[in-house]
């Protein structure tokens, strides 16, 4: 009884794997991964859409990563239990429930029309920073909860200060299980369609963005624009397979290299 | 602990990472005061009256523009319901299997897939609901096309999937040893030791478990967008088509003015689906604090 | 044994929130002694050990009264750097916690924190506090394997290599051998004997013989007070008080 509840769960996933994959192979070769759309998006390939959410995840990193962890680090290490704490702490929960077609809303009022950012790179990186903001934080506090009290207390009965403890005591053995985390928050944020649908992601493009300033074409709405907008749907439905199979395949690789990650640490820990 | 430099850096770089804790709640004030500021003058022009209890959602009509709120919302709970009775069920039976019969290899193994399946992007799922389920959904009901609330659902139910199983897991693992023991020892079957002491024992975190699964569904934009027709008119059930407040603001918001009272309208849709959002995530908090403060 | 007076804690009272767990304590400690801290469990040892070097700064909600000076200063003086006293006052906790690092790191932690670079006075120091801790000859062919290779004992004993290594002049050990095997224990307590002509050492121990053997003074607390202070032999054959007689013949604790 409770088995095939499993059992759904794994046909299911199976299913929808087999159609993307069955599907969407055929569509996908070098020309495709490098090659501009062509001829109304009806031919060519979907290059400036992978360098764009390269592009614009990369932007979200920059923003997510470090304000994350250094979130984390006051959280964990330097909060004492006040008011200030559990306001940051209602915050964080709050925030990771927040939906994000309401960071998109956020995005347009604050980056592209209050600081005139316009729609870019730039904003949308931003926008998906901010909504990426919470996972990492959680993430990584739970990796500092993992170094235990007595490396740090060790250290500070030697006389280090309170960051030289954090820096060399208890970081090190952190960070790997921060990136952990950081990376399935990336990966999911890289997969995000809604907060850019105003902030910045373009229909077509003739050219790679050049700036942080410049419209990019990204894979999640690309294959939203293929699989509804399209004026010639049927015709380009090998394209938007092939679309969906390398968006899934990117975040496939960044959550397999969170797992592998995440398993070599155990091992280390287990030594 | 005055006068040494040493202490001006340790102040300095505790202050830094206060400040990125403060930013935070920065972050979650400016999202909600940004959201009033600009749905507030939706109202100069839209009386709260017509917004909140209107059926019609028109800001494009022929014979004037309509902003009524509440077809959007019910077509939000629509598929949010569908997806919680397909899901709710088929979660918390795999949550339970996971904790109770599985092996430790099965778990292994079906842990990582849970997690690929949280990690399928909606847009990835919207297009196979238009490809996939929507011809079998318009199979089953000999309707022309599959574009529903049904597909929204099913779609949403899959999102939601991985969050309740994995909370509910957490909660079940977390029932005492010797509630099971007891209840075995009784002459309880497995099955019965499951259904009548484990599950009721873990009740409030499978609650929260199910209510962040709510949320989620809620907030979900692009599979909506995509999967369920997006007609917006009162649904009358299931299999019409439907247009949540999330797939309102994705559609609209790229077709209207700046400063238009539509801009702000959806603004104040916005709003509306933060604030429900909001006390859902709330209160599945609540709930599942208290069960961790009974545990401990 | 000198007559310096190393330690000297006047009225010090700690609480944890509202609750007090040290009254009002005052006593000595000399130079180049060891002193032992007995009593039952929850009596507060550990927690005027830990006060000593300020560890108990760590612990939200703590609130320290009165005095403890360390060479006649009140090391919880506004102008006093806590920094300071840690490292004037080394400390070995109740459960070996060597650091994922290699030996050798383990033992120069404490120096580079210090922002010593030099190698060879890094390689020297280290040597000698292995030394001092009675472990050089066990480790001196494997300073770069993981020190969580040695056994109980041997990381005990890395732990005190480590404290000795930025040059205290005291050790504090809380419980430093309830974790360790008889043999490894001996070792820990012969250890003791040789370290205190260098250092002044005091030990929170459970274990009433462990106290009898290896220290020179010796204090009874009880329900987070003093009950008494003095020669180790005094306090086990003649108490002033009853109370310590009755926990020594382990009446009750």
């Amino acid at each position: 009884m409770l088995r095939i509840c499993m059992g759904v769960i794994l046909v299911t996933l199976a299913v929808l794997l087999y159609d993307i994959f069955s599907k969407g192979l055929p569509a996908v070769n070098w020309e495709f991964l490098t090659q501009a759309p062509r001829k109304g998006m009806t031919e060519g390939g979907i290059f400036p859409a992978i360098v764009g959410t390269f592009l614009v995840t990369l932007m979200t990193a920059i923003l997510a990563v470090p304000m994350g962890m250094a979130c984390a680090i006051y959280l964990n290490e330097y909060a004492s239990d006040n008011w200030i704490t559990r306001l940051v702490r209602m915050s964080i929960r709050n925030l990771s429930g927040v939906p994000s077609i309401v960071y998109g809303l956020f995005g347009v009022v604050l980056f592209v029309q209050f600081m005139h950012l316009g729609t870019c790179i730039l904003s949308a990186g931003l926008t998906l920073g901010l909504m990426t903001l919470p996972w990492t934080i959680t993430a990584s506090e739970e990796a500092l909860k993992t170094v235990p009290d007595s490396y740090r207390q060790g250290s500070l009965a030697l006389g280090a200060t309170k960051w030289q403890t954090i820096r060399t005591n208890v970081l090190p053995y952190a960070v790997p299980g921060m990136l952990t985390g950081t990376i399935l928050g990336l990966a999911r944020a890289a997969g995000e369609t809604a907060p850019i649908l105003f902030t910045g992601a373009a229909f077509f493009l003739p050219f790679l963005p050049r700036s942080a300033f410049d419209q990019f074409m990204a894979l999640p709405y690309h294959l939203y624009i293929m699989a509804t907008q399209h004026h010639a749907i049927a015709k380009v439905r090998p394209i938007a397979y092939g679309t969906a199979l390398v968006l899934i395949a990117l975040v496939f690789f960044m959550n397999l290299t969170a797992i592998i990650l995440r398993y070599h640490l155990r091992k280390i820990r287990k030594e | 602990m005055a006068d040494k430099k040493g202490d001006i850096k340790e102040l300095l770089v505790k202050g830094f990472f206060t400040l990125n804790g403060i930013a935070v709640v920065l972050v979650l004030v400016g999202i909600f005061t940004l959201l009033v500021i600009t749905a507030v003058p939706a109202f100069k022009e839209i009386s709260m009256k017509e917004f909140l209890f209107s059926p019609d959602w028109n800001p494009t009509g022929y014979d004037g523009e309509k902003y009524g709120i509440v077809s959007l919302l019910v077509s939000t709970a629509l598929v949010t319901v569908g997806a919680l009775v397909i899901a709710v069920p088929i979660g918390i039976g795999a949550a339970a299997y996971l904790s109770d019969i599985a092996g430790e290899r099965v778990r292994e193994i079906a842990k990582p897939i849970v997690e690929i399946l949280a990690g399928i992007p909606s847009v990835v799922l919207g297009f196979l609901g238009i490809v996939l389920i929507g011809p079998v959904i318009a199979k089953l009901f000999g309707l022309p096309n599959g574009l529903n609330a049904l597909n929204g659902s099913v779609l949403l139910a899959i999102m939601a999937l991985p969050t309740i199983i994995s909370i509910s897991e957490d909660a079940l693992n977390s029932v005492p040893m010797s509630f099971q023991q007891a209840s075995l020892a009784l002459g309880a079957t497995k099955w019965q030791t499951i259904a009548l002491v484990k599950i009721p024992a873990a009740l409030s975190g499978i609650l929260a478990s199910c209510m962040l699964g709510m949320g989620r569904a809620i907030g979900e934009t692009m599979t909506v967008l995509m999967a369920t027709g997006c007609a917006a008119a009162m649904p009358h059930g299931l299999l019409d088509s439907v247009r949540t407040m999330t797939a309102t603001i994705a559609i609209e918001l790229g077709e209207v003015a700046y400063g238009s009272t539509h801009y702000y309208a959806l603004f104040a849709v916005g709003l509306v689906l933060f604030l429900i959002t909001f006390i859902v995530n709330m209160l599945s908090d609540m709930v599942l604090r208290k069960y961790q403060n009974v545990e401990r | 044994m000198t007559n310096e007076k190393k330690i000297i804690s006047r009225g010090f009272n700690f609480y944890y929130g509202k609750a007090m767990a040290i009254k009002n304590v005052s006593m000595d400690i000399y130079a180049n002694t060891v002193t032992g801290i007995i009593g039952p469990s929850g009596c507060g040892k550990s927690t005027f050990l830990r006060s000593i070097n300020r560890m108990n700064d760590v612990i939200p909600g703590t609130r320290a009264e009165g005095e403890i000076t360390l060479d006649g200063k009140n090391v919880y003086d506004n102008d006093v750097d806590v920094v300071d006293v840690r490292r004037k006052v080394g400390m070995v906790f109740q459960r070996s916690n060597p650091f994922p690092k290699s030996i050798i790191d383990n033992v120069a932690y404490g120096l580079r924190i210090n922002g010593i670079k030099d190698r060879t006075l890094i390689d020297e120091r280290v040597e000698k506090s292995l030394q001092g801790a009675a472990l050089w000859d066990e480790v001196k062919d494997r300073l770069h394997k993981s020190a969580f290779q040695l056994s109980g004992g041997q990381q005990q004993r890395l732990c005190i290599a480590r404290a000795l290594a930025v040059q205290p002049e005291v050790l504090l050990m809380d419980e430093p051998a309830s974790a360790l095997d008889p043999t490894a224990t001996l070792k820990i307590e012969e250890l003791i004997q040789e370290l205190k002509r260098e250092y002044t050492i005091v030990i929170v121990t459970h274990n009433m013989q462990q106290a009898a053997r290896v220290s020179d003074y010796t204090a009874f607390f009880m329900m987070g007070e003093l009950v008494e202070c003095d020669i180790t032999s005094k306090v086990f054959t003649n108490p002033a008080k009853k109370i310590t007689e009755e926990y020594i013949t382990g009446r009750f604790g």
